[in-house]
């Protein structure tokens, strides 16, 4: 199977470096002052290599994140990966979008089934699901290797330049169905995995194990909470992720600091120190880098990826 | 067989209310739960009743027929002369069929044709399980049609939404006005095909890639 490093991201994990990603959530709205504020606090860091854009996120209606990934990566400099769902489009706008995308000069793509529209705000929505996630994978590896599309149709100039990545189910049980799900699409041509958030390390130690044999390298997602409430948010309302308890009895403890200042400051601290050593453990297991997902928090990103580059 | 949900009274009523006598037909066909003579009768005696309530008169004869989609059949078992409505108790193809062979008076359904699917009898629960897609692919999958069982039909699941071998989605039963009355936890259509295919020793068809399905052969009507 050909396959070519177009973007930083691809490129860094390509020379084995341990990579970050952040997350960038546009909303139902042309307004992305908010969103590539946050892309510039990612990008100052210093340690964030790309960030995500989500695409219609739990099937909530948002601006083309097609859209949102040029203006972000245009104009933060941050650069971007697109993330495409198959939930609300075909083959034909998803080859549109690809070329779109590669036209603008993105140069990664999550491919994703997508949330079923009944969960999300238009619950009346004919859902799509032309192809699968899989299929995606398949449509962008053969656009950018062999110059055509899955009904062999040929693109006319260059190809777009792309590289692809995949969701991980960490908390996927049983976990062979997982692997060899992700067997499938390594076949068809992913370059990598992000995985949803998980807090407790020895699930990611496990998934890291698992997936393997898979031969695609791995970004773990983290989420560090700001306080007790999201912490126990994620746990109760989030499918499929598990907060464990003495991290949130720790949080719960936290949460009852008086001082503000000093409570944000406990808590960022408690934040850096935790996932520091977990992403020690995760660089351990051969993960090729961590993907954290927290939108509009970003006190303790800098100091985590410093920590953790020790 | 084909499953069908009867439609209200109140509904039928409103299509029949402009007649004075009418031609209730039943189906002895795959229409399940039954809708033959018996239904029929049951449906004559409720539209005179509401009729009646309203003050005003429709008489109801009862017929049923073996198989209601059998154009051929229903032209030489059906006699609807004098009569001014037929109320169809078959699944849509059947009241389509009447429609077609006696154009000179409208039939009207008396039920929601739902989907293809068997019945638990133990619980009197109906399920959906084939689409009639055209394309069966049970043969690699254990004999689960993801197109079916799985909410977004996918070819290479499952997707995230698959938390505890549940799916995200979970069925809604509704009402005759449309309002969910009660929704049910499934089973995720892959998580059971994988499953399915680990007891049979064949993972390597689990693992299969799958290329997407050909729609061009879903383009309705269809004809063979």
């Amino acid at each position: 199977m050909e396959k070519k490093a177009f973007s930083e991201l691809a490129k860094m994990v390509e020379a084995k470096k341990f990579v970050f990603t952040g997350e960038l959530e546009p909303h139902r709205s042309i307004d992305l002052t908010e969103v590539k504020d946050w892309a510039t606090t990612l990008k100052k860091t210093g340690g964030i290599t790309a960030a995500n854009v989500t695409d219609n996120p739990r099937s909530d209606s948002a601006i083309s994140s097609l859209v949102a990934a040029y203006l972000i990566q245009r104009d933060t400099g941050l650069e971007c990966v697109y993330q495409l769902r198959v939930t609300d489009r075909n083959r034909l706008a998803l080859v549109s979008d690809i070329l779109g995308a590669g036209a603008l000069g993105l140069h990664n793509i999550l491919a994703l089934a997508g949330d079923h529209t009944r969960v999300g705000t238009t619950p009346k929505a004919k859902p799509v699901f032309d192809l699968d996630s899989a299929n995606l994978v398949d449509l962008i590896h053969r656009m950018v290797y062999e110059g055509k599309d899955l009904d062999g149709n040929e693109i006319a100039g260059p190809r777009p330049e792309i590289n692809v990545g995949v969701a991980g189910g960490i908390m996927a049980e049983p976990l062979e169905m997982e692997v060899l799900k992700l067997k499938r699409k390594a076949k068809v041509g992913a370059d990598f995995i992000q995985t949803q958030a998980v807090f407790d390390i020895s699930l990611a130690v496990r998934y890291l194990k698992a997936v393997k044999e898979v031969g695609i390298p791995t970004l773990i997602g983290i989420f560090p909470p700001r306080s007790y409430g999201q912490a126990e948010f994620f746990g109760k309302f989030v499918p499929g992720v598990v907060v464990p308890k003495e991290f949130l009895d720790d949080f719960k403890k936290m949460s009852e600091i008086t001082d503000k200042a000093a409570r944000k400051e406990k808590i960022k601290e408690y934040n850096v120190n935790y996932f520091v050593d977990f992403i020690k453990e995760i660089r351990k297991e051969g993960a090729a880098g961590c993907h954290i997902m927290a939108v509009g928090y970003p006190d303790p990103i800098g100091p985590i990826i410093a920590g953790a580059g020790k | 067989m084909i499953i069908t949900k009867e439609k209200p009274i109140e509904e039928i009523y409103g299509f029949l209310e402009p007649f004075g006598k009418v031609l209730v037909v039943g189906c002895d066909g795959c229409t399940q739960p039954p809708r033959g003579l018996r239904e029929a009768e049951t449906y004559a005696s409720l539209i005179e009743m509401a009729a009646k309530m309203k003050g005003k008169e429709i008489k109801c004869a009862t017929i049923t027929v073996p198989r209601q989609c059998c154009s051929e059949g229903v032209e030489t078992q059906i006699k609807p002369a004098g009569y001014e409505a037929m109320l169809s108790m078959a699944c849509g193809i059947g009241s389509q069929v009447l429609n077609q062979v006696f154009p000179e008076i409208p039939t009207f359904p008396a039920q929601n044709t739902v989907f293809n699917g068997y019945e638990e009898k133990r619980e009197g629960i109906m399920y959906e399980n084939c689409r009639a897609c055209g394309d069966c692919m049970l043969g690699e999958t254990g004999g689960i049609c993801p197109r079916t069982i799985c909410a977004k039909g996918l070819m290479n699941g499952p997707c995230g939404g698959c938390i505890d071998g549940k799916c995200e989605i979970p069925v809604q039963i509704r009402n005759w006005k449309g309002e969910v009355v009660e929704e049910i936890k499934q089973d995720c259509g892959w998580y059971q095909i994988f499953n399915r295919l680990k007891d049979l020793k064949r993972l390597d068809l689990f693992e299969k890639y799958r290329p997407p399905t050909d729609y061009s052969i879903w383009t309705n009507p269809r004809r063979i």
